[in-house]
């Protein structure tokens, strides 16, 4: 179909003239054409965005990196708080990844019970729960009542954030794995927990760990909870002591952004760029990982 | 395995063998029943952690609540020294704030999710799709640093004084300000965060409408666009709704972003360049250093109204996204 037009006017019907666009046509067209390359824009957009913000972050925050900045302390280096983090973020792993698979197992093995409904629409909600109320939240339940800031008061906070990401997750790699498994495990009169524990989880368990890369690194860079609940540590030295404030990466970024003074803006770059680096790291890994493992399940 | 491929033919004949089976049956009925009592224990948890902190956030506002009552919501005093508290300056910005980014951010995100379902080339779509995510994955602080150390400057140089010129009779857009601190600026930033939310809970939308429908419009002889106008989008619509929603809640929320950026305003301005606040940035701005009962009731009191209406637009995305389940209205 030729779609030059040379002379589209109204001319008398002639039905050996060949099919051009009339005049309403070539403007549907058009208008198509404007909605594709908006669409296409906004697309562009996006990643324009995502460059520049990066790029920001790489150019100033590279300088600001050398060896000492990775060990000392505080006016120096981020040492302490690279500590911190880890720290906060591993024990929040360690609450969150068990409940949050015993959480999805309950909803796709033992689903069907009367609290699925509530579970399911609590995970939902705490999906989209501001972080600052979470924060808030354990400031009652912890710091109040020890009247102290902590890691463990944090770690707790983090856990919850993490909750959600790691039970919908897992939930989603449960029910990918084929019910002949499960099948197959009955007809052998395994029992049912048997089966879960030594069948199904195991086949699931790089979806898990996808689920889990992602939680780490959404709570990496968690920061409002952090404030409220363990920030009162200057980062000079390296402290592990849960039960108080330890210093942490995306703490030490905030407070340094919100005094103004230049060279505190160049740790914060240099901090930025580290926690940055890192999270991307972690997603890619969890991209890489979940299409390993559904190439593993489906074939 | 093999333990398990036992009793059935000889488990009659060796007594041995069935008591320990027995035994093996009596353990299989405890583990079970456990495993199921600890799994529903943690469903419970989840449930248990959301019910607690509503209850705790609001029972720890009480005294600001009777003290100052609904009132609260519109009073825009807030002077910590003489024990005057309301949050109409916060309600006002993180309204404004959400609002305005979702404005700007939904009809992005849209055409994004609208790129990458239908108009992009597999490969393409494979690289741009995980790009739209990463969005997501920057944390908010940095995102809120950049933002105020290279967008904020930028913005007040040369976005804000066009805006002002060329749509200055709206009261909106005012005369720039000194400092590039402004609830638009926070917007701007807000608008990055909720894109990739809704970009990619659209485009899965848009990718699950069939295929067959679609070819069937552009065999009648429909543009792409008319395509995207007559079958995908109203197909979809429910749930393009919910996920603006899902977005915008994450816009309410937004704390330290928002805090970095919007300079900490103490009353309401009609022009978007001037500073202001959200309830959000306030709680973290002044929860550590809030020392008075009062003040901590107050801001407990904010966190109790944020919860508020970032649960009620969660839940309206929940209840939109399953009563007008697209699946439904298309027979699958």
């Amino acid at each position: 179909m030729t779609l030059e037009s040379t002379n589209a006017h109204e001319s008398p019907f002639d039905p050996a003239a060949p099919l051009t666009p009339t005049g309403n046509l070539r403007r549907r067209r058009a208008i198509s054409r404007v909605a594709e390359s908006g669409a296409t824009l906004a697309a562009a957009l996006a990643v324009g965005v995502l460059g520049i913000v990066v790029y920001g972050v790489l150019v100033h925050g590279a300088g600001a990196l050398s060896l000492d900045f990775f060990f000392e302390g505080a006016p120096n280096g981020i040492g302490p708080a690279l500590v911190g983090t880890a720290e906060i973020v591993t024990m929040a792993t360690l609450l969150a990844v068990p409940l949050g698979v015993l959480v999805a197992v309950y909803l796709v093995e033992f689903g069907g019970g009367r609290i699925a409904t509530p579970v399911r629409l609590a995970l939902d909600v705490m999906n989209g729960y501001p972080s600052i109320i979470v924060g808030v939240f354990i400031f009652i339940l912890i710091v109040e009542a020890t009247a102290s800031q902590s890691a463990i008061a944090a770690s707790v906070a983090l856990a919850i954030i993490m909750l959600s990401i790691v039970a919908r997750g897992t939930e989603e790699v449960l029910r990918l794995v084929p019910d002949s498994m499960r099948e197959a495990s009955d007809a052998l009169g395994v029992s049912r927990w048997r089966s879960i524990l030594t069948v199904i989880l195991p086949s699931a368990v790089g979806g898990i760990a996808t689920a889990t890369i992602l939680a780490v690194a959404r709570a990496a860079g968690e920061t409002a909870p952090l404030i409220l609940l363990t920030s009162n540590n200057p980062g000079i030295e390296v402290s592990l002591n849960p039960f108080e404030a330890v210093p942490n990466v995306p703490g030490t970024i905030y407070r340094l952004s919100e005094e103004a003074n230049p060279e505190g803006f160049a740790r914060a770059w240099g901090a930025g760029f580290v926690l940055l680096a890192l999270i991307m790291a972690a997603n890619v890994g969890a991209r890489v990982l979940l299409n390993r493992s559904r190439r593993k399940m489906a074939g | 395995m093999s333990t398990a491929a036992s009793p059935a033919a000889t488990g009659s004949v060796q007594p041995s063998r069935s008591r320990s089976a027995a035994r093996r049956r009596s353990l299989d009925r405890f583990g079970d029943g456990l495993l199921r009592v600890v799994c529903a224990a943690a469903a419970l948890t989840a449930v248990g952690i959301l019910v607690l902190s509503a209850y705790q956030i609001f029972d720890h506002a009480g005294p600001a609540i009777s003290k100052f009552g609904l009132g609260f919501l519109f009073s825009t005093e807030w002077l910590p020294n003489f024990g005057v508290f309301g949050a109409g300056v916060m309600l006002y910005g993180t309204l404004v704030s959400s609002f305005f980014a979702l404005l700007l951010g939904a009809p992005i995100a849209i055409a994004i999710g609208l790129y990458l379902s239908l108009l992009a080339p597999k490969g393409i779509r494979g690289v741009i799709s995980p790009m739209v995510e990463m969005l997501a994955a920057i944390p908010s602080v940095i995102l809120g640093f950049w933002g105020i150390l290279l967008l904020a400057p930028f913005v007040q140089k040369h976005v804000e004084p066009f805006l002002h010129n060329t749509l200055g009779f709206i009261p909106l857009f005012g005369p720039p300000q000194t400092t590039g601190a402004s609830i638009f600026t926070a917007s701007l930033v807000l608008t990055i965060m909720i894109i990739p939310i809704v970009a990619s809970i659209s485009r899965d939308l848009f990718l699950a409408v069939p295929r067959d429908v679609q070819d069937g419009a552009s065999a009648l002889g429909a543009t792409r666009w008319e395509v995207v106008r007559g079958i995908v989008l109203p197909t979809t619509s429910s749930g393009v709704i919910a996920a603006s929603l899902l977005g915008l809640g994450r816009a309410l929320g937004e704390a330290i972003a928002v805090a970095q950026m919007i300079g900490a305003g103490e009353k309401i301005n009609t022009s978007l360049f001037e500073t202001g606040d959200t309830l959000a940035a306030r709680i973290a701005n002044q929860f550590p250093g809030a020392i008075t009962g009062m003040h901590k009731a107050s801001l407990y009191y904010c966190a109790a109204i944020l919860l508020v209406i970032g649960l009620a637009s969660n839940l309206c995305a929940q209840w939109i996204g399953r009563r007008f389940d697209y699946r439904r209205m298309v027979a699958r």
